[in-house]
């Protein structure tokens, strides 16, 4: 198969839904026993409304108004875009984006109301694990029905069954119906069976979130060979590290419409910096200052190593800074601005004083505004959010002492992490010295050093 | 599209609306192992966890046919024509039951397995055919008794048997045509649940089934055997008891059961593409 050819063409799609109506209240008894003698006709047309939307898109041109009455939804505005055979796509975007609306359309569950889709090939969609399952079955039953549910032949599942079986490891219980399993162990059964589907395309919605970490590195690995194998992925998921990793391309949806397309690091960048309440920058409420203070905060912002922008959201080997800025209004001895950082467990992760190397510079600092800037470390804070708290301090302490907790908070993606699942509250790239003492004979010369047992 | 190299290539396109259009019936058959597990899955769970499993399928219709036969032929002494009443109830009750639970089931298929019309897609046709296949197990079984009914009064077959295939398939098709109406239907409309209660009720004494056809006035009778359950009662009688078969009273019902069928086919097919997003 050429590289270059066409597998998905998604062609101005747009699709709409019919949200809840509102129930009317009455206030009276007369007036709710009349309503109560109209509802079949009310209800027949609320009921039918569902259907139709001959009030709501009178037009069937591209330019459409997608503002229209208000109890019409578009869950996708005009969305195009295509993929070529092999590509592993990712898609990404916050709740109700139109992610799984793209995804039921592509898998024929549901048409658009606008536009159309083409697809080059077999494909296989896979919105939930173990579609299907009946809790009354065996395992061994369930195999078979979910196969074919999910468009496998029944020869192909008898070719496949024993692989099935020794992926999910439920050998045992194969004859057990599937209501004395354990959760965990119908989603290991449910998932084998899907892993083992062969489609050219394969369409999958956020099914990697179940199960225990174990049992997702194996989802994992099955997703990544599968996009080693050439085939064509598409693949939703609030997964950004495993976007990340496993996708050729994401494309970021908002409010139904494409917002960005492009390399994975890039848009999962973009789109992590842009969601959430990531506060990167604070100042101080002019209400909140001492009078009496000799020195105090006034900013504080988180800058990208690069330039001096503000950010939020760092790679793994990025640097982010923390600025402060500070007015010192008379001198102060020891005077020192600091920073700590918590993570989300609440842990407080490190504190830094700028007078740190210095404690007692005395009468350094007249007065004036000041900025003061640490850089951080590459290469160390684990994936995850983090919070800021800063604060100054001086002597004697009434005079200065004043911090302000978790006023700002960045993140560190989970984009090009290496050290996966690694245990330990930071992880940094430590320098290593590798010796060789003598040489000696390999067999009682390993050592087994016990802290492996940690590491991925 | 034409510049695909692979011959085999599979081209889907997905457009908002399909119009009116026969059922795909090589997409059907795609999907025949699903079809059958489907069959086999409902017939495993229905008697799932039961003490007397498949025995249930002859329980079921032999109170019904013991109750008829004190009630309307002992108590009210209907008219038979001369057939002993147990065995006139039980060749109606026995193709009434199966008519009665694969209509029910069938107009019930796709709510009962709306959580799966969400998750995946198949020909949405499957569900309600599969509940009447499903269905047909119990009526197999249950014959078992029409042939115990049918040694013990000593009725020897004749060569009218060679028309039953004809009124079983006639008896599958009037649920078939039913459900496909009523299954699309109930998914948009839910009342169709309590229709169906009082339809069953209306249809089966609107049905010689406790009662003999032939106690309806001669000027009525086109007109009554227009019920298409009427003809495929009667014929079970006919074939299996060697009496005459008065097709007069049995075109009618045919001619409406495959109109009922084709139509219900087509509306099924014409709003397959809306169901899941009116669940």
């Amino acid at each position: 198969m050429k590289s270059n050819n066409v597998a998905i063409r998604v062609e101005n799609v747009s699709k709409c839904y019919r949200i809840g109506l509102k129930e009317e209240i009455h206030d009276s008894l007369g007036k709710s026993f009349i309503s109560f003698l109209k509802s079949p006709l009310r209800n027949y047309k609320k009921y039918r409304s569902l259907y139709r939307f001959d009030d709501a898109v009178s037009s069937t041109d591209s330019n459409k108004d997608f503002e229209n009455p208000s109890d019409v939804f578009w869950a996708l505005k005009n969305l195009a875009f295509e993929l070529k055979q092999g590509e592993v796509l990712g898609i990404i975007g916050k709740n109700g984006a139109g992610k799984s609306t793209i995804l039921k359309i592509l898998s024929k569950i549901t048409r658009p109301t606008f536009g159309q889709v083409e697809i080059h090939g077999r494909n296989s969609s896979l919105l939930e694990v173990g579609t299907g399952f009946h809790p009354e079955l065996t395992g061994r039953e369930n195999v078979y029905l979910n196969g074919t549910v999910l468009g496998m032949k029944k020869k192909e599942i008898e070719r496949k069954f024993d692989a099935i079986v020794d992926f999910s490891g439920v050998e045992k219980f194969l004859d057990t119906p599937v209501k004395r399993y354990s959760s965990g162990m119908t989603v290991r059964l449910a998932f084998a069976v899907a892993a083992h589907l062969e489609p050219e395309i394969l369409i999958i919605d956020e099914v990697l979130a179940v199960g225990d970490a174990e049992f997702q590195a194996k989802c994992l690995g099955k997703m990544s060979s599968v996009a080693k194998e050439g085939r064509t992925v598409l693949f939703v998921s609030h997964n950004m590290g495993a976007i990340a990793e496993l996708c050729s391309r994401v494309i970021w949806l908002e409010g139904g419409r494409l917002k960005q397309d492009g390399f994975p690091s890039d848009v999962v960048m973009q789109y992590l910096s842009s969601s959430e309440e990531k506060v990167g920058c604070w100042s101080m409420k002019p209400d909140k200052v001492l009078p009496n203070h000799l020195a105090w905060l006034r900013k504080a912002r988180i800058l990208s190593s690069h330039g001096n922008t503000e950010t939020t959201v760092f790679r793994f080997n990025e640097r982010p800074k923390v600025e402060i800025e500070y007015e010192v209004k008379d001198k102060v001895r020891e005077l020192g601005v600091y920073f700590w950082i918590r993570d989300s467990f609440g842990n407080v992760i490190l504190i830094s004083n700028d007078n740190d190397g210095s404690p007692h510079s005395e009468g350094l600092r007249g007065p004036g505004i000041y900025h003061s800037v640490c850089e951080l470390p590459a290469n160390t804070l684990k994936p995850g959010r983090y919070f800021v708290g800063v604060g100054i301090t001086g002597r004697p302490q009434g005079d200065v002492q004043d911090e302000h907790r978790d006023v700002m908070n960045f993140s560190i993606s989970d984009v090009g992490y290496p050290f996966k699942r690694r245990a330990g509250v930071i992880s940094p790239y430590l320098d290593w010295k590798v010796t060789r003492h003598e040489e000696q004979e390999v067999a009682g010369g390993s050592s087994r050093l016990g802290g492996y047992s940690l590491l991925s | 599209m034409t510049t695909s190299q692979n011959a085999q290539e599979s081209i889907t396109i997905i457009k908002p609306s399909v119009g009116w259009q026969v059922s795909d019936f090589k997409e059907l058959k795609e999907y025949q192992d699903l079809f059958f597990f489907l069959v086999w899955r409902d017939i495993k769970v229905i008697y799932a966890q039961t003490i007397f499993g498949f025995a249930w399928a002859i329980f079921n219709p032999l109170v019904q046919i013991v109750v008829f036969t004190v009630i309307f032929g002992n108590i009210a002494k209907l008219s038979t024509d001369g057939i002993p009443y147990i065995l006139f109830s039980t060749l109606g009750v026995i193709p009434w039951t199966y008519m009665s639970q694969a209509m029910t089931g069938a107009s019930q298929s796709l709510v009962s397995g709306k959580s799966m019309l969400g998750k995946i897609y198949f020909p949405r046709l499957i569900f309600p055919l599969s509940t009447l296949f499903s269905k047909l197990l119990d009526f197999v079984i249950s014959m078992g008794i029409v042939v115990c009914v049918l040694l013990y009064f000593r009725v020897s077959p004749t060569w009218n048997l060679a028309y039953l295939p004809l009124f079983f398939i006639m008896m599958v098709l009037i649920p078939a045509g039913v459900g496909l109406w009523f299954s699309s239907l109930a998914l948009r409309f839910r009342d169709v649940r309590f229709i169906m209660q009082f339809l069953m009720q209306m249809l089966m004494y609107s049905a010689p089934i406790v009662y003999s056809a032939s106690s309806i006035p001669d000027v009525y009778r086109v007109i009554y055997s227009l019920n298409p359950i009427v003809g495929v009662i009667e014929g079970y009688r006919a074939c299996l008891l060697g009496l005459p078969i008065q097709w007069i009273y049995i075109w009618p019902g045919m001619i409406i059961a495959v109109i009922i069928f084709i139509s219900g086919a087509i509306y099924f097919k014409r709003t397959e593409y809306l169901m899941v997003d009116v669940i």
